[in-house]
């Protein structure tokens, strides 16, 4: 296919996705229960697919056959759960205490609103007044075991123990920005969700929509195992940590940065991407012109950290979304960003061939 | 009910910083125009509203006063298209990150207060509530859109929508002390078709939480004969279980203290125990923390009281009141004000009131 073939065909990032990107963020999917955002999913591809399963953790695993003899099987997995709360001591008067599911900073609680259970029943994390506290105290954080879910009084019976929790953030864009609560990684799963609705011809299409990353990359790893591709690429959000240090030197540990593209991984805290892959996005990116950022190599990780070493090695590599404030009630995101990702993974799906793989690693 | 509901819902959706009430004060003019025969703004934009008594002139008054100033924040840089900022009134800096607010430039804006990752924080606030100067507003917009539309001082407030949750209670940013303005509200409902002798009132004061600025200019205007603050007080919650604390929903406080009044203080408990209307004792022993506390030294003085109403989680984006501690306050009032007899304060001897019980 030509460029500029590849170029017209790239799946438009318009109103009718942020829509949906909208959708998918208020959706309630804590790891370990992700059923709203998998309902949603099945319901935009399923016209689509020309197979889908669920498996015993609750990924979604969808076959998109190729238009071409033998095509090269490549998989694509975006995380649908997102960090969250679980009640697990009723305390009566409809407080309730709660765990942190996936990684939050207890320091980033304080005062929201939250959403809890299937009933997306209102609730706070509230706190002491400030009139009550003295000025040592309000050095610490509140620890957790202080901190209280607040559904008011009488609701008890509307919500119990074990019912997940999030924060109530509603998805809104400001100006170039989208601002959502679980955009890490519903910024993934809505991408995927545009690459089974427009494939590449050339290649077939595994989209793994997975449970479980934010508790240990534990769908992923399944996924990969049942699917067995020949390569994998992860499309998950990374932070853009691109703020002014406090002693006003220049921040040279930014991780990735806004409005400079997708970020490309090299290594995090569990994989090391496959150089055969970072390259080729790299030259797709150069030969389109689609901007593109290196995440600076460190700590976090994707699903590509189970995918790479299911089976016998399953060369990976990850791309994501920068977004701002990640795992806390919002994140700000681009949406050049998100478009800018859409291209290099629309063109480097096009440009891809199993010739890259034959070359040694 | 539903009217008053809707018109707190409305008062606590809007801004109305501690210097800047006009937001509020239009919603409330809007509301108690009709209940009264006066209304005006005094020179530091508190609302005024009067409610002539039936009593033969020279009438005494009751000045009853809710603040209806706002907590917030204030710009006072801007950084790489992020915004520094101050405090208006208290606000505990753990309450901060992540909290959703708009900033009030030369048009308003969206936006979240954020903490930096640790990382790139000064040594010292690295793993520990980061304080005020250390944090961010993001409004999402490119460097040079914030810069044409955010000036230094611009205010941002609290954008945390109303909630309604059971045991009818209600979540919002500054309850306190609009709840209170919906109580003043709900009395002057119910003297629509009561007889009263004392003239009434109805004033929502301004900076109450940065310099009690309404409640040392209102009474000097107004010169009542009793001024009443009503505010809200720290009902029990997580974190908040001492003496200081009352029930939430267990019905309004009655205070008791240096700025209480015995005289009136007695007025209310016996008005509140003759019809049965809950109410709860607050122990006070030094400042309010109210407008009474301005009130009281006003020009040669005057004889005040506190009657709150209990909220939980106070100057945090999620005040929780309950809508029947707000009735009753209401109720009381307006029940303590129609047994008000017109040479009520003459009959005042100290002796009178011993000790409270």
């Amino acid at each position: 296919m030509k460029n500029n073939e590849i170029l017209s065909q790239i799946p438009e990032i318009g109103e009718e996705q942020i829509k949906l990107l909208e959708k998918l963020s208020n959706a309630v999917s804590v790891s370990g229960d992700e059923s709203e955002v998998r309902g949603i999913v099945m319901e935009e591809i399923k016209d689509f697919a020309d197979e889908v399963r669920v498996d015993a953790l609750g990924n979604i695993l969808v076959t998109r056959k190729a238009k071409v003899d033998d095509p090269v099987r490549v998989m694509i997995a975006a995380h649908m759960d997102e960090v969250g709360f679980m009640l697990v001591d009723d305390e009566g008067e409809g407080l309730f205490k709660f765990e942190i599911v996936g990684g939050i900073d207890n320091r980033q609680l304080v005062g929201k609103p939250v959403l809890v259970g299937k009933d997306k029943l209102p609730g706070v994390i509230g706190a002491k007044p400030i009139h009550l506290t003295t000025a040592d105290e309000r050095k610490n954080p509140i620890p957790l075991d202080s901190l209280r879910i607040d559904v008011g009084p009488g609701n008890s019976k509307k919500c119990k123990v074990g019912d997940r929790a999030t924060f109530a953030t509603r998805f809104e864009t400001w100006g170039p920005s989208l601002v959502g609560k679980a955009l890490d990684d519903r910024l993934g799963v809505a991408t995927l969700i545009e690459l089974v609705k427009h494939t590449p011809e050339n290649i077939e299409l595994l989209a793994a929509f997975t449970v479980q990353e934010e508790n240990g990359l534990r769908g992923a790893r399944i996924a990969a195992y049942s699917m067995n591709p020949e390569v994998a690429f992860v499309l998950d959000s990374t932070p853009a940590n691109d703020l002014p240090v406090w002693d006003d030197e220049e921040n040279g540990r930014y991780n990735v940065k806004l409005n400079h593209g997708p970020a490309i991984y090299r290594l995090d805290a569990a994989t090391l991407s496959d150089p055969r892959l970072i390259n080729h996005l790299v030259k797709v990116g150069d030969e389109f012109e689609i901007p593109y950022q290196f995440r600076q190599p460190g700590k976090g990780g994707t699903d590509a950290g189970a995918i790479h070493k299911q089976r016998g090695g399953i060369p990976s590599v990850s791309i994501s979304v920068p977004g701002r404030y990640a795992h806390t009630a919002v994140l700000i995101a681009r949406k050049e960003d998100w478009k800018n990702t859409m291209r290099l993974i629309y063109a480097s799906l096009c440009k891809f061939s199993r010739d890259l793989l034959l070359a040694d690693r | 009910m539903t009217e008053l509901k809707d018109t707190l819902k409305k008062l606590i959706s809007l801004p109305g910083l501690s210097g800047y009430e006009a937001p509020a004060r239009k919603v409330i003019k809007t509301a108690w125009k009709p209940l009264v025969d006066e209304i005006s703004v005094s020179p530091m934009g508190s609302l005024h509203g009067l409610r002539r008594g039936t009593g033969p002139e020279p009438r005494p008054s009751i000045l009853l006063a809710a603040h209806m100033d706002a907590i917030g924040l204030m710009i006072t840089g801007i950084q790489d298209g992020l915004l520094r900022f101050t405090e208006v009134g208290g606000v505990d800096p753990r309450i901060l990150p992540g909290l959703r607010v708009t900033v009030h430039g030369r048009r308003d804006l969206p936006a979240i207060v954020v903490q930096p990752p640790d990382y790139l924080l000064d040594p010292s606030q690295r793993g520990k509530s980061v304080a005020m100067d250390h944090l961010f507003i993001d409004t999402g917009l490119e460097e040079q859109d914030v810069i044409d539309l955010v000036r230094i001082g611009d205010l941002a407030s609290f954008a945390q929508e109303p909630l309604e949750l059971s045991g009818k209670t209600i979540v919002g940013h500054s309850l306190d002390n609009r709840i209170s303005v919906a109580a003043i509200t709900y009395c002057l409902q119910e003297l629509q078709h009561m007889v009263h002798t004392w003239d009434v009132w109805a004033v929502a004061t301004v900076q109450e939480e940065e310099t009690l600025g309404g409640g040392f200019t209102s009474p000097f205007e107004i010169n009542p004969t009793v001024a009443v603050a009503i505010d809200v007080t720290f009902a029990k919650g997580p974190g908040a279980n001492d003496w200081r604390t009352v029930g939430l929903s267990k019905g309004p406080t009655l205070a008791w203290g240096p700025n209480a009044h015995p005289y009136i203080h007695k007025k209310f408990l016996d008005v509140a125990e003759q019809l049965e209307i809950p109410y709860q004792k607050e122990y006070v022993p030094r400042h309010s923390g109210t407008d009474a506390y301005a009130m009281q030294v006003v020009a040669g003085g005057f004889p005040t009281m506190v009657i709150g109403i209990p909220l939980r989680y106070m100057h945090t984006p999620v005040e929780m009141i309950a809508l029947k501690d707000m009735e009753r306050a209401g109720r009381l009032l307006a029940e303590t004000i129609v047994r008000l007899e017109v040479d009520f304060m003459e009959k005042i001897t100290w002796d009178e009131v011993k000790d409270e019980e």
